[in-house]
């Protein structure tokens, strides 16, 4: 089995930008990838986007053609189309090449780069074939030059603009926005605004954005709620409140959004202590000032350290790989110093964003009739009547109603659902806590467990 | 005559042996305490195959196991949930003829003992039930009115129906000491004292601390069996399936899932609650299970699991009276085949204690056969 | 629906979806070339056999998973499409199963 100073997991911005920084500094590096190509999800395609439909995906998307060429002459060993299944605790990673075999690798230290995931936004009808996230149409057009001609985006926050603004870059504007940020709170955003300029560029594209939506005569429902998506079989229609009046909009798709949340898969299964960040309204992974989880020797880049974006995550992880590298005795700690104030000045705009973009409360907190774990298709009645008898939390919760123990082992109930029970038993999230996550991290073919070599040594708690 | 923090029975441990010997103790009219570090079901209870299953048991289990399936077989009566029971054949596929031999001369030991539940399955009466078996497994043994259950459903309501009855349960409280206080026992925990006339010991993969303090010995091991689950599967098993010359233990759940472990152990750290699976060895698992069922070469496994069991040297559980103090009895080390046996066992132990005796044949699960060999 | 803007099939290879030919882009995930192709469904979903087809096309919410190749469970939006891959919306696992 082969051993690497560092290991890293997931090619985004914050994965390869530490590998880059890592091999800089000498040390031999891994990053294992579960796409085809560099780039995670918000540079998806940059390596063979055509020229005609990057401009369309803006200056932004372009600065990653740049990344990514980096990325590919550094000396990483870059392994694409890598599922990780399992990391045991002694940072042993078993990952499957496009389901064709499984393989280990170990390394001193392990940057978990895996980014985020669109935060899960159950409503009544979100389980129908034509509803997608938001980000899902962002990936197809990246990815595919593919466009839904026939959409109403739902939800809120900056990608909500930049997937209709590039839509309509694209000749095919959205039916429709609507938008649940409800009317009071861009007043409450506004304290934080007098920081946020400190990273005008972003307030400014937003701006842009919804300026040329409102002249190519996009309509924008604001303060949306009490939120249906009809259909029988697939969607027909979007129905919902907009300042107190029904709104009722025929629509074959639908794309939903309300921020993104750090994908913890795989801290959760390290066993990482997780705190809950009340302004991203999500669980992230409790670290110290640069970057390291309360496992030794695992650190988070990117987004999964908590929601920063594209530039903070290259930021991250150029930061993680030189922390290792000083752990390794090189001094790096002037430029660590330069790249932090980049980050700070990155972060400015977060407060407002957070605060402007907070999720709608009947997402987080869906009703009773709502489906909470689409796999298993449990609903948030069910789960709240599981609290009732006395289960008190989200693993006896699981345990109890199947929910989280399908397919997606959790990923697109778990937050709703530990928010649901601290809710219902009026406590607070902290404590309430998440699921265990075991292996394997992705399913995996049965037959596949024979191509296993060894076993791990060192082990701690899960 | 009860305080807060008193009882008639005080049990340390809310698995399905604590929480069905304090159900059944509380239906005797005794005021019931239960104390759990954790939660109800958190370890080996909780997260078992659910096997309820007499088939292939130790020679001195038998009465116990057949008394605890009569509980089974009205489950819904005692704690008002089906526990997600149901009758199924449980059978052990026999590869090769000396599996086949050795299964008959079980068959012949258990009727002699005056039990009938086991019968040898010949290759067409296995392909019968077991339609999707490979082509060379010849035979079997099988108990057809065995079944099986859903783990922490079960354990979850005996602690519920428990409760109804008047059980106090304090969860997240860990049992640290056990003190004899006058005619009175008491259990210091870190989140304060209980006591009570009698004292029970449930404690799982935990239990040998209380033993001790109690001046007896229990090499209680702690141990992490394996289980692995599967995505749903077009149904193709209605059987619990055990191999008989290797391990496995294989099941198709009502949903289509495939629940395979069959013993393959991970590593136990009860001192932090954890365990880490050991897919290595799970390899073996997973070639026994393709080589009985060759529909599994498609199979997806989506979770694994291993919860946490205590389990004694000779693979027995301890049941019964302490053999140093008065007033204390044991339930523990059911060693990984406890689940089914936690109905009938919580119901003896509960007249062990109401009644001072019980019919039912518990000598050779005595603690005190660690110390006499010690 | 789904259309291709500024772009049009260059490298075409053939899937087959529920014995139905598609023509679709090498290097096309299977998710996107079943859009494109106007199907949502992708399979049925495993307690109440409702339709459920593709949400989040990144891997994480396993809505895409189709039966390719007579190998079931996989994810659409992670699998690239291949020439004369055979593919089939997943049913519900409740059907009895033939040896």
């Amino acid at each position: 089995m082969k051993t690497h100073d560092v290991a890293i997991i997931g090619a985004g911005p914050a994965g390869m930008a530490a590998a880059i920084e890592a091999t800089r500094n000498g040390l031999s590096t891994i990053i294992l990838d579960e796409n085809p190509a560099p780039g995670g999800q918000i540079y998806r395609s940059i390596e063979t986007v055509p020229d005609q439909r990057a401009a369309l995906l803006g200056p932004e998307y372009v600065s990653g053609r740049s990344l990514a060429a980096d990325f590919r002459a550094c000396s990483a060993e870059y392994v694409a189309a890598a599922t990780v299944w399992n990391i045991d605790a002694g940072l042993q990673i078993h990952y499957s090449i496009a389901g064709k075999g499984s393989a280990q690798v170990t390394a001193g230290s392990l940057i978990i780069a895996t980014g985020a995931i669109e935060r899960p936004t159950p409503m009544p009808g979100w389980t129908l074939p034509g509803v997608t996230t938001a980000g899902a149409l962002q990936v197809l057009l990246k990815a595919q030059g593919a466009i839904n001609d026939d959409v109403v985006l739902v939800g809120s926050g900056p990608l909500l603009y930049l997937v209709a603004d590039q839509m309509l870059k694209a000749g095919n504007a959205p039916r429709a926005i609507v938008e649940t940020v409800p009317s009071g709170q861009l007043l409450k955003a506004a304290r934080h605004l007098p920081k946020a300029l400190k990273a005008f560029s972003y307030l400014r594209k937003g701006l842009s954005m919804m300026r040329r939506l409102s002249k190519a005569g996009v309509p924008v429902y604001g303060d949306a709620s009490s939120i249906v998506v009809e259909g029988t079989n697939k969607v027909e229609a979007v129905r919902f409140l907009s300042k107190g009046k029904q709104h009722r909009i025929e629509t074959t798709g639908v794309g939903l959004h309300q921020g993104v949340i750090p994908n913890q898969q795989i801290t959760r299964l390290l066993g990482c202590e997780h705190h809950w960040h009340e302004s991203q309204q999500c669980f992230v992974p409790a670290l110290d000032d640069r970057f390291e989880t309360s496992v030794e020797g695992v650190f988070v880049a990117g987004d999964g350290a908590g929601i920063g974006g594209a530039v903070s995550a290259v930021l991250r992880g150029r930061l993680v790989a030189m922390r290792i590298a000083e752990k390794n005795g090189r001094d790096t700690r002037l430029e660590q110093r330069a790249i932090q104030v980049q980050l700070a000045q990155d972060a400015a705009v977060r407060p407002f964003l957070e605060t402007l973009y907070a999720p709608s409360p009947e997402n987080i907190v869906p009703a009773d009739d709502v489906m909470v774990c689409r796999c298993e298709e449990i609903s948030a009645g069910q789960i709240r009547h599981a609290v009732d008898l006395g289960a008190p939390g989200p693993n006896q919760v699981k345990s109890y109603l199947r929910c989280g123990m399908g397919p997606c082992q959790g990923r697109m109930c778990g937050t709703t659902v530990a928010t649901i029970i601290a809710e219902h038993r009026q406590k607070d999230i902290k404590e309430i806590d998440y699921y265990r996550i075991r292996p394997p991290l992705k399913p995996l073919a049965l037959s596949e467990l024979a191509s296993i070599e060894s076993e791990p040594t060192r082990h701690t708690p899960l | 005559m009860s305080t807060p923090s008193t009882a008639d029975l005080v049990v340390i441990g809310s698995g399905i042996h604590g929480c069905s010997a304090a159900l059944h103790a509380a239906l005797r009219g005794l005021s019931v305490i239960v104390i759990e570090k954790d939660t109800a079901g958190r370890h080996a209870s909780g997260v078992n195959a659910g096997g309820v299953r007499r088939l292939g048991r130790l020679l001195p289990e038998v009465p116990i196991s057949d008394r605890s399936m009569n509980i089974w077989n009205k489950i819904s009566n005692l704690v008002d949930d089906d526990c997600g029971f149901q009758k199924a054949p449980q059978i052990k596929v026999a590869e090769t003829e000396d599996e086949m031999e050795a299964h008959r001369e079980r068959v012949r030991v258990l009727n002699d003992m005056g039990f009938h539940h086991e019968t040898i399955l010949s290759q067409a009466e296995l392909r019968d039930y077991l339609p999707a078996v490979s082509d060379h497994c010849i035979g079997g043994l099988a108990s057809l009115e065995d079944g099986f259950a859903l783990p922490y459903q079960t354990t979850f309501a005996f602690q519920r129906k428990a409760v109804k009855l008047g059980v106090r349960f304090y969860e997240n409280t860990r049992a640290q000491k056990v003190q004899r206080d006058g005619k009175n026992w008491r259990v210091v925990t870190d989140r304060g004292t209980f006591s009570g006339t009698y004292l029970l010991n449930c404690a799982g993969a935990w239990a040998g601390n209380f033993a001790q303090q109690l001046g007896e010995y229990a090499p209680v091991e702690a141990i992490a069996p394996m289980m692995i689950v599967t995505a749903r599967m077009p149904r193709f098993c209605n059987a619990v399936v055990g191999a008989t010359g290797r391990p496995l233990s294989f099941k198709q759940m009502e949903n289509g899932t495939v629940v395979i472990g069959g013993g393959l152990r991970g590593i136990a750290s009860p001192e932090t609650n954890g365990s880490q699976m050991l897919f290595g060895k799970l390899k073996q698992t997973a070639d026994t299970a393709i080589s009985i069922f060759p529909v599994m070469k498609t199979a997806t496994i989506v979770r694994s699991w291993s919860g946490i069991e205590g389990r004694m040297p000779d693979d027995m559980p301890v049941i019964g009276r302490s053999s140093t103090e008065e007033n204390v009895f044991h339930a523990f080390g059911f060693s990984a085949h406890g689940f089914q046996m936690g109905p009938g066992v919580g119901e003896l132990m509960a007249e062990l204690i109401a009644t001072g005796e019980t019919n039912a044949p518990i000598e050779p699960f005595n603690i005190s056969r660690f110390t006499t060999k010690h | 629906m789904f259309k291709r803007v500024m772009t049009e099939i260059r490298n075409p290879i053939h899937i087959e979806f529920e014995g139905q030919t598609i023509t679709v882009e090498k290097g096309e995930t299977v998710a996107a070339a079943l859009m494109l192709a106007g199907h949502g469904k992708f399979r049925e979903s495993s307690v109440t056999r409702e339709d459920r087809g593709p949400f989040c096309l990144m891997g994480v919410c396993f809505e895409c998973l189709v039966e390719i190749d007579g190998t079931p469970n996989r994810q659409a939006c992670m699998t690239l499409a291949e020439d004369g891959m055979k593919i089939r919306v997943q049913k519900a696992a409740f059907e009895e199963a033939t040896r």
